[in-house]
């Protein structure tokens, strides 16, 4: 298969404010959120990142996605290194997360070829992608209503289509369904599959057990902000229950600490 | 490059102009409310200057002198009744009612007498001539004043020893001694008065938008959305100074309008309004819509720099108070002093270098080194901005910070 990502001994650490110092309650004034990752993803498949609350997933995809910039380590997508070449990077990649918003203040309409202007799109292809994808999600018949007086559901489910403008070909989804009803998360991750379907690349973090099995063709399981496990599901679960095998290896890595 | 920053002041116009609310706001209300309450002073000083000044009074008189009365003739032109009667302290203590129009007048019984003997080299108190009444009651205040000018011109007349610039009535071009034109006395008062007010419009045009523009997509995550786009971070950065830049600019104009159609009613009869008149060429204008320009730029621009580094709207307004305080000073300072400076390292001051240029438009005594200087160190330092805001655009601290 075709690598189309490969991250090398990406780290990265924050600076803790001493309010985050007591909620930690640690001493330390830097944190290691990212530790030396590394791992690739091949075209056309879904690569889960699989790990706790806080070992290291939004800010190793928020690398990738050049918002955050690594202290070291680089990542190069599809030719392009997220440190070198930032903005070729984000030509190549959609990046969806739920603390990505759109102005309150336009119609969907309004974002979608604002964005597409922003990606470079040409107005012919803009206009085609808006009319497909607005009709794919039922977004057309909201056209002309201001984000702010969406329901939750459309207006995650716009989120994911103005992501996707530009229609590239690896898209990187933190927690794809978080805080989604039941059924914007299927057309979610119903659509990701179609996505797969079309040679695309996806890139998602979870904590989802059942979202990884269901989803994903290879996953690297993160605790700490290091990579203890990397592969196929098959390989990684060697013929148990993914979950199971999480919290063995869990275990084995925490030890006594907990 | 450029489409993207097009793209992106497109999209804080269209923000803007969408939004009628901010429209409002920004645009017509600045206007609006200086012409409303200009023009609410302008008249509300004019009428109470009118208010009862032209009600008959009672002038009671006691003890009045011969040499004195004879002024007195055209009383009742002036809505004066002389009642030459004398009073008592009761008298006087009534005089507290403010609806009552009455002034009360003593001369010392022999006035004319103490008069002829008084010698002012004596050191002896002056014959004393009391005169009760009410300042807050219009029309006696207004009596006291014909009274006072009254006695005192008496008063020059009979121990006249020289005059000063003393006019001819009966010459038919009686000597101006005041050299100065209309022109020049106008535009001494507007180049006191404008530059700050000009600076201050200009100000709060910026703040009405900015922090809302940067901070504000802070604080409702949506700048992390145009961030994940292939846009340079300098692209963005200066097409928000530039988008608004060009609203703030609108503003100071509206503010402006509301000035120009109010201020005749501000001063409204007490000065001569023909002698303040605008008298300033399209060269002057020139000048001056550029020296706006260049100062809406740096105040942008600053203030842009503030609200990125802002957590949200709230504390970008916080942020900016300073600032303003800066502003009102450099606006201040021509009030200080005469005319614009002429040393040009002066003009590399931002926001200062504005308001000496604009003193000097508004002086009719503009010379162009200054105002090159002025609009060169303004690009210059609007440039630095961008290239700053771009860093900070850049930095995850700035950008993400909680």
């Amino acid at each position: 298969m075709n690598e189309i990502l490969r991250v090398e001994g990406l780290s990265k650490t924050f600076t803790l404010s001493r309010k985050q110092q007591k909620i930690e309650r640690t001493n330390a004034r830097r944190k290691t959120a990212v530790d030396g990752l590394s791992f690739v993803a091949h075209k056309g498949e879904i690569f889960g990142l699989l790990g706790p609350n806080g070992a290291g997933k939004t800010t190793t995809l928020r690398m990738l996605a050049t918002l955050l910039r690594p202290d070291s380590g680089d990542a190069t997508i599809d030719g392009s290194s997220v440190v070198a070449q930032p903005e070729e990077v984000r030509r190549k990649i959609a990046f969806l997360t739920s603390e990505l918003k759109l102005e309150d203040f336009f119609t969907p309409n309004y974002l979608f070829d604002f964005f597409s202007r922003l990606h470079g799109v040409d107005e012919v292809t803009m206009r085609g992608r808006k009319a497909q994808m607005f009709q794919r999600f039922g977004i057309d018949k909201f056209a002309e209503v201001k984000v702010a007086n969406l329901s939750t559901g459309m207006k995650q489910k716009l989120s994911l289509v103005i992501s996707l403008v530009h229609y590239p070909d690896i898209i990187i989804f933190d927690e794809p369904t978080n805080g989604l009803d039941v059924l914007t998360a299927r057309t979610v991750t119903d659509y990701l599959q179609e996505l797969r379907a079309a040679g695309k690349t996806i890139i998602l973090s979870t904590h989802i057990f059942s979202l990884v099995e269901r989803l994903c063709d290879r996953v690297g399981l993160i605790i700490d902000g290091r990579m203890i496990a990397c592969g196929s599901l098959s390989e990684v679960c060697n013929g148990i229950p993914l979950e199971d095998k999480f919290f063995n290896i869990y275990k084995e890595v925490k030890g006594g600490e907990e | 490059m450029k489409s993207n920053t097009l793209t992106i002041i497109k999209k804080e116009f269209a923000r803007f102009f969408g939004d009628r609310q901010l429209i409002f706001t920004a645009l017509i209300m600045p206007g609006l409310l200086i012409y409303l309450i200009y023009s609410f002073m302008g008249t509300g000083i004019e009428s109470m200057i009118q208010e009862g000044a032209n009600d008959n009074v009672a002038l009671r008189v006691e003890n009045m002198p011969e040499s004195i009365a004879p002024l007195f003739d055209n009383a009742d032109s002036l809505n004066i009744t002389i009642l030459p009667v004398p009073f008592t302290q009761k008298d006087i203590d009534q005089l507290e009612d403010k609806d009552l129009n009455t002034v009360l007048m003593r001369f010392p019984a022999d006035f004319d007498q103490q008069l002829a003997t008084y010698v002012p080299q004596s050191g002896e108190p002056a014959p004393n001539i009391e005169i009760y009444y009410n300042s807050t009651n219009n029309a006696t205040q207004r009596v006291f004043s014909i009274l006072e000018t009254m006695l005192t011109t008496y008063e020059e007349s009979i121990c006249n020893r020289f005059d000063i610039n003393r006019v001819d009535e009966t010459s038919e071009e009686p000597v101006s001694f005041d050299q100065a034109t209309d022109d020049n006395i106008g535009a001494m008062i507007w180049s006191k008065i404008l530059p700050m007010l000009i600076l201050m419009m200009l100000f709060s045009g910026v703040m009405a938008i900015a922090p809302s523009s940067i901070a504000g997509e802070k604080e409702r995550g949506t700048i992390a959305t145009l961030l994940v786009t292939p846009m340079r971070r300098n692209e963005l950065a200066l097409g928000k100074i530039i988008s608004l830049s060009g609203i703030a600019l609108m503003s100071g104009i509206s503010s402006f309008i509301g000035i120009a159609l109010s201020l005749p009613k501000m001063i409204h009869g007490d000065v001569d309004t023909a002698a303040l008149g605008f008298h300033y060429t399209t060269g002057d204008y020139f000048v001056l819509l550029l020296t706006i320009l260049a100062a809406v730029l740096i105040m942008a621009s600053v203030i842009s720099l503030l609200s990125a580094l802002a957590k949200d709207v709230k504390n970008a307004g916080t942020m900016a108070l300073p600032l303003m305080l800066v502003v009102m000073l450099c606006g201040l300072l021509p009030m200080f002093q005469n005319g614009a400076s002429e040393n040009l390292a002066i003009y590399l001051i931002p926001f200062y270098n504005s308001v000496e240029v604009m003193t000097a438009v508004f002086a009719h005594e503009v010379l162009w080194m200054p105002v090159v200087v002025t609009l060169v160190a303004n690009v210059v330092y609007t440039g630095i901005a961008v290239w700053v805001l771009t860093r900070m655009f850049s930095s995850e601290k700035v950008m993400f910070a909680k």
